[in-house]
């Protein structure tokens, strides 16, 4: 018979191969002083609002129902993750700051000020676990835009140095090469020469004047080089006067999903300027979410004036492209489902752009249940696929895109946005997954009928 | 002056002032900051159509979020409907509401308003409950929340013991339903009462914003 040692005393509630997990990382930058901190992001909050904004910091209701819109409530039930306590400190400083009543809570100590300790653990609320896709503003009922609010705040984190490092890194690097990923100009001239070899196919760079600026996205360039080959076979397919350029090829935005309006302006206006040079109608933006957010909603506001160009996702060309007949594709025989990218769909208008390629292609198209404007986001866009300490969390919001991929069943799962893709390939990889994204704008120029390719 | 001529006379008029002033302070406070100008190129109109049908649409649960939702929408529901109906249809309110508008309307039989009355209670009650003990109710729960529910209440219940007396006086317990409303009117444009006018705001910019996109509204 087993006797117990009676020096340690006997836990039996503790929870077997129980592990106590790593206190959560609070990245600073620069080296202000504690106050500087708040008192910046504080104001840079501020500083953008408007009516619309103050009207939804105003209404809310606390209803807590956008907490079951959000893929990072429902998948961890940590009441944390509730979208409208991730802006708390931001409507406490608000309504104590610039709200129509702030000289009551002011005089009565109604809201406390912020402090700097919270708004280090409102970092993870922030970015870690808010990828921007907007589904929790389509239940409120208020009608408040909270992923809109979300941006707003990263903007005051960003001007106070309290970022995650990884994303403030990407942007800086971005701010400073023109890519996230460093891909200088050379090195776009080189992979796009290497692309035109590989796939055969015609590459016009840096004319002078085109009908068409095409741009890409960096991790097209580095990750899924044949993209750029796609791109091409369909703008060449299409008979479009067109070109890449070295000065603006950079559709990324991170200034924009970091928070630093200075670097957002500078990216934007990169692509506007080239546009402009060459006399470009019309910008085709590649496969990315956010860049269609950052140049077909913002970059006329960015440029304080209406773009003398039009602005088109890919999707949303090819769209066009075929429903006039433009451009032909044969049919596919393969059953199809598709991932909708948050910032082209719900949040950009462009949901019907995909569905309408996907009927000329002819396959069996299988909507995911609850797909389209309110699809489940990838739960790496918003920069969280940058942040490497979000992992574990973006791994277990993504179960909830492949249970809504599997029921399906369909063959093949599509996507148009790179970002997406990217962060399935991760996931895919953690979970030994069997599916794997495909790209919508690849199926289009792999299938170009016969003498457009 | 007894309590009832200071509940209908004095009281009444300093909160509907109160009210009134409020409404319009908190509006013009949110209305009066500035607005960036918009130079995207829109996809469709957006505009002042867009902002009702917003306004409208936003009153029913998107399918995806209905099942998740059901709950407490269907006691907001209730709680909604049955206050107006309650405010509104009871006949001595449209004799009052008849003093200063000058016409009058259809009413409720007293015992169609007082099933109103009480499911509009059970529905509040039922809703404390959940903000209680909800984990995420829980957490973004603050004073306005429990308070505004608190004055919301009063009025109703206060009505609802009207006519079971308890050895009150008819006017002393008429002075304090008119008092508990007066607290109503007074609080309502400064805590989340204030839902009642900035739902049309944020709605309806909300709908202008993302009807011109051609995205979800």
């Amino acid at each position: 018979m087993t006797t117990v040692d009676g020096r340690h005393t006997l836990d039996r509630e503790a929870e077997r191969l129980a592990y106590k997990p790593p206190e959560v990382r609070h990245d600073v930058q620069g080296d202000m002083e504690t106050e500087e901190r708040v008192e910046k992001a504080m104001h840079h909050f501020v500083k953008n609002f408007n009516s619309q904004t103050a009207s939804y910091l105003d209404g809310c209701l606390h209803c807590g129902m956008c907490a079951d819109a959000c893929h990072f409530h429902v998948r961890t039930d940590d009441p944390r993750y509730t979208p409208i306590w991730k802006l708390e400190l931001f409507k406490q400083a608000y309504k104590r700051e610039a709200g129509p009543f702030a000289f009551f809570y002011r005089l009565f100590g109604f809201k406390k000020k912020v402090t700097i300790e919270q708004l280090k653990e409102w970092q993870h609320l922030l970015y870690d676990s808010c990828t921007v896709c907007g589904r929790c503003s389509l239940v409120c009922p208020m009608g408040i835009d909270i992923a809109g609010l979300v941006s707003m705040a990263r903007h005051g984190m960003f001007m106070a140095g309290l970022i995650p490092h990884e994303l403030h890194e990407t942007a800086k690097r971005a701010a400073e090469t023109g890519s996230p990923l460093g891909i200088t100009p050379e090195k776009f001239e080189d992979r796009v020469e290497w692309m035109a070899d590989e796939h055969d196919v015609e590459i016009p760079m840096d004319v002078e004047q085109a009908d068409v600026l095409a741009v890409m996205s960096s991790i097209e360039i580095q990750k899924y080089p044949q993209s750029i080959a796609a791109t091409a076979r369909i703008l060449n397919a299409a008979g479009e006067s067109w070109t890449f350029r070295t000065d603006g090829f950079e559709a990324t935005n991170f200034g924009m999903l970091s928070g630093n309006p200075n670097w957002q302006k500078e990216a934007t206006m990169k692509l506007i300027n080239a546009a402009i040079k060459i006399g470009a109608k019309l910008i085709v933006l590649p496969e990315c979410g956010h860049a269609y957010m950052a140049l077909r909603w913002m970059g006329a506001n960015v440029y304080g004036k209406p773009l003398p160009f039009k602005v088109m996702h890919i999707s949303e060309y090819m769209a066009d492209a075929l429903n006039t007949g433009k451009i032909k594709v044969k049919k596919v025989d393969t059953s199809v489902t598709y991932h909708d990218p948050c910032q082209v769909s719900r949040r950009g208008g462009a949901t019907k752009a995909a569905r309408d390629v996907i009927r000329h292609l002819g396959v069996d198209f299988r909507e995911m249940e609850y797909g389209g404007d309110y699809n489940w986001c990838c739960g790496g866009g918003g920069g969280v696929v940058t942040i490497k300490r979000a992992d574990p969390l973006r791994h277990r919001v993504f179960k909830l895109k492949m249970d809504q991929v599997e029921a399906t069943e369909a063959k093949e799962l599509l996507s148009s946005c790179a970002n997406c893709r990217q962060s399935f390939d991760d996931s895919q990889e953690h979970f030994s997954w069997d599916y794997k994204m495909g790209s919508l704008m690849e199926m289009v120029a792999e299938n170009l009928e016969e003498g457009q390719s | 002056m007894d309590l009832l001529d200071f509940a209908r006379g004095p009281a009444l008029q300093v909160a509907a002032y109160i009210f009134v002033a409020g409404i319009i302070w908190r509006l013009v406070g949110i209305i009066m900051l500035k607005e960036k100008p918009e130079f995207s190129d829109p996809r469709k109109p957006g505009g002042f159509m867009a902002a009702l049908k917003v306004i409208y649409t936003r009153s029913f649960t998107a399918a995806p979020f209905k099942r998740a939702t059901l709950y407490p929408k269907m006691l907001g529901y209730v709680l909604h409907i049955g206050f107006f109906v309650v405010i509104l249809l009871f006949v001595p309110h449209i004799v009052f509401f008849e003093g200063f508008l000058g016409f009058d309307w259809p009413g409720l039989p007293n015992n169609a308003i007082y099933l109103a009355g009480v499911a509009t209670v059970v529905s509040g009650l039922a809703l404390l409950v959940r903000r209680l003990t909800n984990p995420v109710l829980k957490l973004i729960s603050n004073f306005d929340d429990y308070f505004s529910w608190f004055v919301t209440m009063l009025p109703i219940v206060t009505g609802l013991i009207m006519p079971v007396r308890m050895g009150v006086r008819y006017e002393t317990l008429l002075a304090i339903h008119i008092l508990s409303v007066a607290v109503l009117m007074i609080w309502l444009p400064f805590g989340k009462l204030g839902h009642s006018f900035l739902v049309f705001v944020t709605r309806g910019t909300t709908g202008m914003v993302f009807e011109r996109r051609g995205a979800k509204t």
